[in-house]
Order: C-alpha cells, then sequence, then structure tokens
C-alpha cells in the first residue's frame, strides 16, 4: 500500500507573529520557517505503517514556492520515499489543495492519505474533509488511534465529547491530532542519505488546478491585547479581589 | 437577501447549546430567515429544543437510522441538498462543525470560512489566525453559497423565542455511503458543568505532575461549581482525559472566570482563553507568561495554594 502524507511548511510555532503595520498581511520576511507540527505526526503515522509492513510507500506532498526544497528534504530524511512539489508562488486555499490532492490520488492510487487536522498559519481545518468529499471516500478526522486490518482501518478520534472510534473501508482519508504519536528526531546520516531521494516537481496549472483564493483576506489586524493585572500577595487577597468584582 | 440553514448539533437527544451561538451568528448577518437542520435518528425532542431559540424561522428534521451518529460522510450529502435555497449554512466550530463542514462546502464546490467571530456583513467576516494572533478580515463571494463555522467563544447563545417555531419533516432523496461506520464513544464527562459553556473554568498543567494530583484541581472545581480544563501538556502526560484541553487545537472557551494553575501560558494555550472575562494565574515561577495577561497573579507553590483556596471558597 502506498500512503501520500500532506507536508505543508509554516511559520514555526514557537514565532511570535507580527501583523505589518499597513495591515497587508503578517511579518513572514526572515522568520523561522517549519514543517506544520500536524504534518509532521502524519508523516510519521505513515513511516510506523511502513515500518510495520502494512504501507510499501510513502509519498510527501508539498504545495508551495519553489523554494521549498529545503523542507522537502526534511520530510525525506525523516524516511519518506519521495516527494512530490506542486509550485505555487501564491498561497493556496483548502479547496485548491485538496483538488491537487485529488489529482496526485487519481495518479498515485494511494490506500491511505495521512493530513494534518489544520496547519498552524491559517488554522482552516478543512483540506483532509475536503479531499474526502471530492474523491468520496472515508474521511477520520482529528484521529489520536489508527489501525489498520486489511482493507480496514479502525480510528481513535479526538472529539469534544471524548474519544469516539469509527471504522472505515480503504482508501480513505485521516487527519493528525497532537496525542497520534510523537515524531522522530532526524539524525545526521538520514540528511545525506535524503539527498539522492527524488522530488517530483510540477506547476499547480500542470495538475489543471486553478489557484487564487475565492473567500479573499481584504486586511489583516493584531488581535485586542490583554494587559498585565495585578499580583496578589496570598489567597486572602485573591478571594476578597474576586468576591469584590462579584466573581464569587 | 440572506436565508440561513444553520446545522444542529446533538447528542444524546439532547441540542448541543453551540447550536444557540450559531444563531446569533446567522442573527447577525440581519438574515431575513434562519431555519435549523436537524440530522438525526429521533430527532422530534432535539427539534423541539431548537424550535424554542429566537429568531428561528423553522426547525426541519430529517429521521433516519443512518443519522443516529455524527458521521461526516453520511450527513454532508443531506446537508448539501439541504442547502439548495439558502445563502449561508452554518455550524458551530466544535468538533463536530469541523469534521462537517468542510465536507459540505467541497460537495457545494464552495470555499469554506472557518472560525466566524464577527459578521461585518453578509458576506464579510473576522476570523483568527496564526493561533489567534492575527485576525483577518475576509470577503467570501456573493455569487455562491457561503458554507461558514462559527468560533463558538465570541458569541452568546440565542434568547428565547416567545413563541416555537414550527417543526417541519424534510424529504431528502439522497444515497448515503456505508464506508464509514461508528464504534462507539467513550464520554469522559461526569456530573460537572461542560467546559464550553460553564461560567467557571479551573484549569490545571504540567505542574500538577500526575493523575492523582489532578485531584487538586477536581477539588477546587468542585467547591467553585466550575468545569475543569487542561493544558496539552497534562493532557499528554495522562493527567486527564483530551477532552479537556483548552487552546489553539482544543477547546476555545470564554468563562467569566478562569483559573490557570501550574500553567506557564504558551501562546497555543493563551488562544483558547483570550475572551475569558476574568484570568486568575497561579504559578511559582514570578516570570512565567501567564502573568503577562493575567487579571490576578498569585506566584507560589500549588501544592499549597489551591487546598487554601478550596477552603476559602468553600
Ligand atoms: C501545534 C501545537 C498545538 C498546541 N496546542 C495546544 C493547546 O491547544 N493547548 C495547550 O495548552 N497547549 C498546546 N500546545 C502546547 C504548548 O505549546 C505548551 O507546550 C503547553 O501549553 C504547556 O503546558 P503547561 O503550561 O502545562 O506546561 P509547562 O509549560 O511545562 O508549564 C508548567 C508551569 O507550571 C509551573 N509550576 C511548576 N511547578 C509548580 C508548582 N508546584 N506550583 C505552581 N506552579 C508550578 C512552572 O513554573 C511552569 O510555568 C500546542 C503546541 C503545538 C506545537
Ligand atoms: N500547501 C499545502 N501543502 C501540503 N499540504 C497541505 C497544504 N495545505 C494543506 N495541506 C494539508 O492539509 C492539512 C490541513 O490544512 P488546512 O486545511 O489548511 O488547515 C495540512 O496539515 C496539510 O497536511
Amino acid at each position: 500500500m502506498k500512503i501520500l502524507v500532506g507536508y505543508k511548511r509554516v511559520v514555526d510555532y514557537n514565532v511570535r507573529i507580527q501583523v505589518k503595520p499597513d495591515g497587508s498581511g503578517v511579518v513572514t520576511d526572515g522568520v523561522k520557517l517549519s514543517p506544520n507540527p500536524f504534518d509532521d505526526i502524519a508523516l510519521e503515522e505513515a513511516l510506523r505503517l511502513r515500518e510495520k509492513g502494512v504501507a510499501d510507500e510513502v509519498v510527501i506532498v508539498g504545495i508551495g514556492p519553489a523554494n521549498l526544497g529545503p523542507h522537502l528534504r526534511n520530510g525525506l530524511a525523516m524516511g519518506a520515499n519521495r516527494a512530490i512539489h506542486v509550485v505555487s508562488e501564491d498561497a493556496v486555499p483548502p479547496l485548491a489543495a485538496a483538488r491537487v490532492l485529488l489529482k496526485l490520488v487519481e495518479k498515485e492510487q494511494p490506500g491511505l492519505v495521512i493530513v494534518g487536522k489544520q496547519a498552524i498559519d491559517d488554522d482552516n481545518n478543512q483540506t483532509g474533509q475536503m479531499l474526502a468529499a471530492l474523491w468520496d471516500r472515508p474521511q477520520a478526522t482529528f484521529a489520536s488511534k489508527l489501525e489498520i486490518a486489511g482493507d480496514k482501518a479502525t480510528v481513535v478520534r479526538e472529539v469534544d465529547a471524548g474519544l469516539e472510534t469509527i471504522e472505515v473501508d480503504l482508501p480513505a482519508v485521516v487527519t493528525t491530532d497532537l496525542r497520534l504519536n510523537e515524531p522522530r528526531f532526524i539524525k545526521l546520516p538520514d540528511i545525506m542519505k535524503a539527498k539522492s531521494k527524488p522530488i517530483d516537481s510540477m506547476e499547480l496549472a500542470d495538475l489543471g488546478v486553478e489557484g487564487g483564493a475565492p473567500i479573499r483576506a481584504t486586511s489583516y489586524a493584531a488581535p485586542p491585547k490583554r494587559s498585565r493585572g495585578t499580583m496578589v500577595e496570598n489567597v486572602g487577597e485573591l478571594v476578597d479581589a474576586l468576591k469584590q468584582k462579584g466573581l464569587l | 437577501m440572506s436565508n440561513v440553514l444553520v446545522i444542529a448539533e446533538h447528542l444524546d437527544g439532547q441540542l448541543n447549546p453551540s447550536t444557540g451561538r450559531a444563531i446569533s451568528a446567522a442573527a447577525a448577518l440581519k438574515a431575513d430567515a434562519i431555519d435549523v437542520l436537524v440530522l438525526a435518528e429521533a430527532p422530534d425532542a432535539i427539534a423541539a429544543e431548537a424550535a424554542n431559540y429566537a429568531g428561528v424561522r423553522k426547525v426541519l428534521t430529517v429521521a433516519r437510522a443512518e443519522n443516529a451518529h455524527p458521521l461526516a460522510a453520511v450527513l454532508a450529502p443531506q446537508v448539501a441538498r439541504a442547502a439548495e435555497g439558502y445563502s449561508h449554512v452554518f455550524a458551530p466550530s466544535t468538533t463536530f462543525g469541523k469534521d462537517l463542514m468542510p465536507r459540505v462546502a467541497a460537495l457545494l464546490g464552495v470555499g469554506q470560512v472557518s472560525d466566524i467571530m464577527a459578521v461585518e456583513g453578509s458576506h464579510r467576516f473576522q476570523r483568527p489566525i496564526y493561533a489567534g494572533n492575527a485576525i483577518v478580515d475576509v470577503e467570501a463571494p456573493a455569487d455562491a453559497t457561503v458554507v461558514a463555522t462559527v468560533r463558538t467563544a465570541s458569541w452568546p447563545v440565542a434568547g428565547t423565542a416567545d413563541s416555537a417555531a414550527p417543526v417541519e419533516p424534510l424529504a431528502l432523496d439522497v444515497e448515503l455511503p456505508s464506508h464509514t461506520r461508528f464504534v462507539g464513544l467513550e464520554q469522559a464527562g461526569g456530573d460537572r458543568p461542560d467546559l464550553q459553556g460553564a461560567r467557571v473554568v479551573v484549569s490545571g498543567g504540567r505542574a500538577l505532575a500526575s493523575e492523582d494530583n489532578f485531584k487538586l484541581i477536581y477539588d477546587l472545581a468542585d467547591a467553585l461549581g466550575a468545569a475543569v480544563g487542561a493544558s496539552r501538556a497534562a493532557v499528554d502526560a495522562g493527567y486527564c482525559p483530551n477532552d479537556m484541553q483548552v487552546g489553539q487545537t482544543g477547546k476555545i472557551i470564554a468563562p467569566d472566570l478562569y483559573f490557570a494553575i501550574g500553567i506557564s501560558g504558551a501562546i497555543q494555550h493563551l488562544t483558547g482563553i483570550k475572551d475569558a472575562g476574568t484570568i486568575v494565574a497561579i504559578n511559582k515561577d514570578p516570570d512565567a507568561p501567564i502573568f503577562e495577561i493575567a487579571d490576578y497573579g498569585l506566584v507560589g507553590d500549588l501544592f499549597k495554594i489551591v487546598p487554601e483556596l478550596e477552603a476559602a471558597v468553600r
């Protein structure tokens, strides 16, 4: 079985995001970029399935600008067999990303597609569900446990009420939650090995998918700030203060 | 002209009040009509609850055995069909809505607006990005259905109507897939208030150091009649169940009073409590980032402070 993994590059989760003074976007020049944390989890899960003998090939997909090479090399160093780079200088919204993934699914015929539950830049949480709809296949979102037996997968999902278990026929789309696994660290020799792994590059237009965002961002602003309040010395002072505000 | 279809979320025959929050967002569109769609095995009791929200024109029900559990692959084709004639389709941005609505949007061939925090026009909305560290104004195309999820912490539950809206069964002739099957739901919640609707929330972090110690948090919460939350670190370490996680990838909440106990204040956690009324932080590190945003801070050892606090509020 082949597994396709969504592997997006985003602003690192530790970066303190600044909105540009003219409101035209957020500052991304010179900030640290990293794989979307949920995509590292997706890749890790795919690698474990390969190591268990459930899968034989893991292919990562990155949709993004021409300079995405080092990011994809990172995924190859982690252990992916090969990478597909769909080049788009403009940001690709979820519906377009799902259409790209559908084209690649038709070409690659994977038994499983694993993507992150959300990309931590736009926090959309849409692409996996959209791909599953366009592909007319099952979706198992927010997965914290994944087991594959034959042509079925059993998935434990993190939902507001607790943990839901569903069974889906393969092929299917799984989206990862944080507790699915802990991604491995990349070792130096793996970085060397990754240099010879293939990256297949193509333009968005080659796939017949239109870029552009039907939902247009018109302006950006910083959120209202909460400011530092009062330090109290002890429990008595705290309780008095809360009582005074009518909170207790 | 906005006609809004709001998708009801429910569990065990009861309507989830986050549905009432999505109705408030729909009302902010100055909608001509707001209808609620209940997809369930036995929708009547749920529909009766939904019919009591102010602003609802009618409640539509689809009773099918396949709708016994909220499987997005089963619900989405029904929602997509029911959406015909509506300008907007809204659902709460809970795990239910997040799972379902993108599938609906893709079936309709449109994008989705996630996590609406403010309505600025029939097709203009505000939503948070980068874990709430930036707010973006977005404009959806006027000639396509707007499919959106509503950030529940930004909206009050809609009020009660003077008289209940009519409930009508809806016949949808759609074929449903059998490739996705419900196996089970393990619910952690006991008798405590629901985290997403609670007035007071007490959250514990990694500092609790064990599942046993987390009892301190439960005891304080019970003394206050509060719901219990947690940081990701506490959930990851197994001190408490996953549905308690507050933050960017957990629940976004807006209680009147929030206690962060032994939580450092990582941005991913703070995203979940930005709309809280009053934040109290208890941490032994005077430089912990949580104090930057707390209304009241108390520096010290939680293992000493929390029992004292519990005694003081009991
Ligand atoms: C993609 C992504 C998504 C994430 N989503 C979330 C999310 O939704 N929610 C979330 O919470 N986190 C999330 N995180 C994790 C987040 O970055 C932090 O790692 C996490 O919030 C830390 O939890 P904590 O504050 O409990 O632990 P720590 O950061 O370890 O803080 C523990 C605190 O306890 C204090 N302390 C220790 N002992 C005592 C004592 N005896 N008395 C009093 N204080 C004490 C310490 O001073 C410290 O400040 C996410 C991370 C990533 C990468
Ligand atoms: N540009 C992209 N390149 C690769 N994968 C993507 C891209 N956009 C979205 N994805 C995948 O879809 C997931 C969810 O993204 P989103 O719907 O944008 O929150 C991500 O975690 C990725 O796995």
